[in-house]
């Protein structure tokens, strides 16, 4: 778990990352990164949330968005049960964003 | 005409080699004892790893790069500075500016920077693209001077074209007199020229032959497979084209064709050109079929390489020691190379994963190591 913010100022949101990624995460499957606020009422984005988690995890986010800020053609991203590929996407402080590495052929 | 040789050039002393194989699933070394006939398979390393190209720093030969990705993941480039024991990531991987609306695929090409440039570094990608570390492969900038360059499009035609896996940069030379005279080769848009440092570049094709199109002689969008200068000579130009066997000495300022002396039932149609370590006319070639739906595997299953030792002009078969049948091997661009003793030894890396060497400059082969992955380079440490 990275990050020491409070709730008044940041959102805690919990990433599950899949094996291709763990190297990074010194092979942890599920971590959970603060991720700043800018207002109270209004939760981060997904594209905070991977700002966040290159943050803890320096070099991670690189390897799944492109340098255009696209999502890699063989990365999936959920938040809760929804697909999202839209960066500007809102993450509710609490919810779980899973990372899925798909369909990369032998 | 008496063969010229470099006496300048470093000769190897009788000391092991290690080679650093990189395939589609990671990294091995093999290296040999002192006489080269023995040698020891290490690995892998980054199991699973795409990686492209695996290099030594000749000015520092205990920094080895690699350029890697995994299908899933992004391109990336991994340093090591103590010989492959320890690894660190790149902190800023090659990647397009923001505004360029290009997507980097794969580093597929690394090359030092001139010897006056510790910790220097370029690479080329797929799609095209050239770019510069000052930090020893830490950092990543675009070349912009090439990336943005007003025609790059028009020579280099769009991220779509180009070869199977992608077009792009490789054969990335510096004039070991001027840090900032530069080649590169594109497949396809054939071979630029740069002398300022990577700031303007120009086509430097006049004379390679295009066969695939509607001008045989255009000034650019030909496909250079492999470009090496000749041993201690920077003013020779050797090139492994899909259409040909190409030379260019830079006073003449025109390529010549140097394929007319293979035989026709072999081709002149490959991947790497490898120069000998001191001898500016000794060079050698694998060839492959480019007939019909281009196979691109060793013609009639039988493999081989053509060795000249007069610049091009003549070739001669050699085999000895290779499968004489059913042998239908392909070798990558990156998969072939020489060490520096004397005398040379050559070795290849097979997509089919196996590394063949010889110790005496391709007169006898033997094969090295097997049942590796699909072989991308074979580079000497």
């Amino acid at each position: 778990m990275s990050g020491s913010a409070s709730h008044e100022t940041a959102a805690v949101v919990r990433v599950r990352v899949p094996s291709p990624l763990r190297s990074y995460t010194g092979g942890d499957a599920d971590v959970a990164v603060a991720v700043p606020l800018l207002a109270p009422e209004s939760p981060p984005t997904l594209a905070a949330v991977l700002a966040a988690l290159d943050g803890a995890y320096p070099g991670i986010r690189f390897r799944m968005i492109d340098e255009r800020g696209q999502v890699r053609p063989h990365i999936k991203l959920f938040v809760g049960d929804t697909a999202v590929r839209d960066p500007e996407t809102r993450v509710a402080n609490g919810a779980v964003v899973m990372i899925v590495a798909a369909l990369s052929g032998g | 005409m008496p063969r010229l040789r470099n006496p300048s050039a470093a000769r190897a002393p009788a000391k092991p080699v290690t080679l650093l194989i990189a395939t589609r699933k990671g990294l091995w070394t093999l290296r040999s004892d002192a006489a080269r006939r023995s040698f020891k398979l290490a690995g892998p390393q980054f199991l699973g790893h795409i990686l492209n190209h695996a290099v030594v720093d000749p000015r520092d030969p205990k920094t080895w790069l690699v350029a890697a990705r995994t299908g899933h993941l992004g391109p990336t480039v991994f340093r090591s500075t103590d010989r492959g024991r320890t690894w660190k990531e790149a902190t800023k991987p090659p990647a397009f500016a923001d505004a360029s609306g290009r997507t980097v695929k794969h580093t597929f090409w690394l090359a030092p920077a001139h010897a006056s440039e510790p910790g220097a570094w370029y690479a080329g990608t797929s799609p095209q693209g050239l770019f510069r570390s000052e930090d020893g492969g830490a950092t990543w900038n675009p070349v912009q001077g090439f990336n943005e360059h007003p025609r790059r499009k028009e020579w280099c035609g769009g991220d779509q074209d180009g070869t199977p896996d992608g077009p792009t940069v490789h054969s990335i030379l510096v004039d070991p007199r001027d840090a900032r005279h530069l080649y590169i080769s594109m497949s396809g848009g054939g071979t630029f020229e740069s002398t300022d440092a990577g700031g303007d570049w120009r086509p430097l094709n006049a004379g390679v032959r295009l066969d695939f199109g509607p001008d045989p002689y255009p000034e650019f969008g030909q496909d250079p497979h492999c470009v090496r200068f000749a041993a201690g000579n920077p003013d020779r130009l050797y090139q492994q084209n899909h259409c040909g066997l190409f030379r260019l000495d830079r006073a003449k300022g025109r390529w010549d064709d140097m394929g007319t002396g293979m035989p026709k039932a072999v081709g002149h149609v490959g991947f790497p050109m490898v120069v000998h370590p001191r001898d500016p006319d000794t060079l050698w070639i694998f060839p492959m079929d480019g007939t019909d739906v281009w196979p691109r595997t060793a013609p009639g299953g039988k493999p081989a390489v053509f060795r000249s030792q007069d610049g091009g002009k003549t070739w001669r078969r050699q085999a000895e020691g290779m499968p004489k049948s059913q042998a239908w091997w392909t070798v990558k661009r990156q998969a072939m190379t020489a060490d520096a003793r004397d005398p040379a030894g050559l070795y290849l890396g097979t997509t089919s994963g196996e590394i063949w060497g010889s110790r005496d400059e391709g007169r006898t082969w033997r094969c090295l190591a097997r049942h590796l992955p699909h072989i991308y380079s074979v580079e000497v440490a």
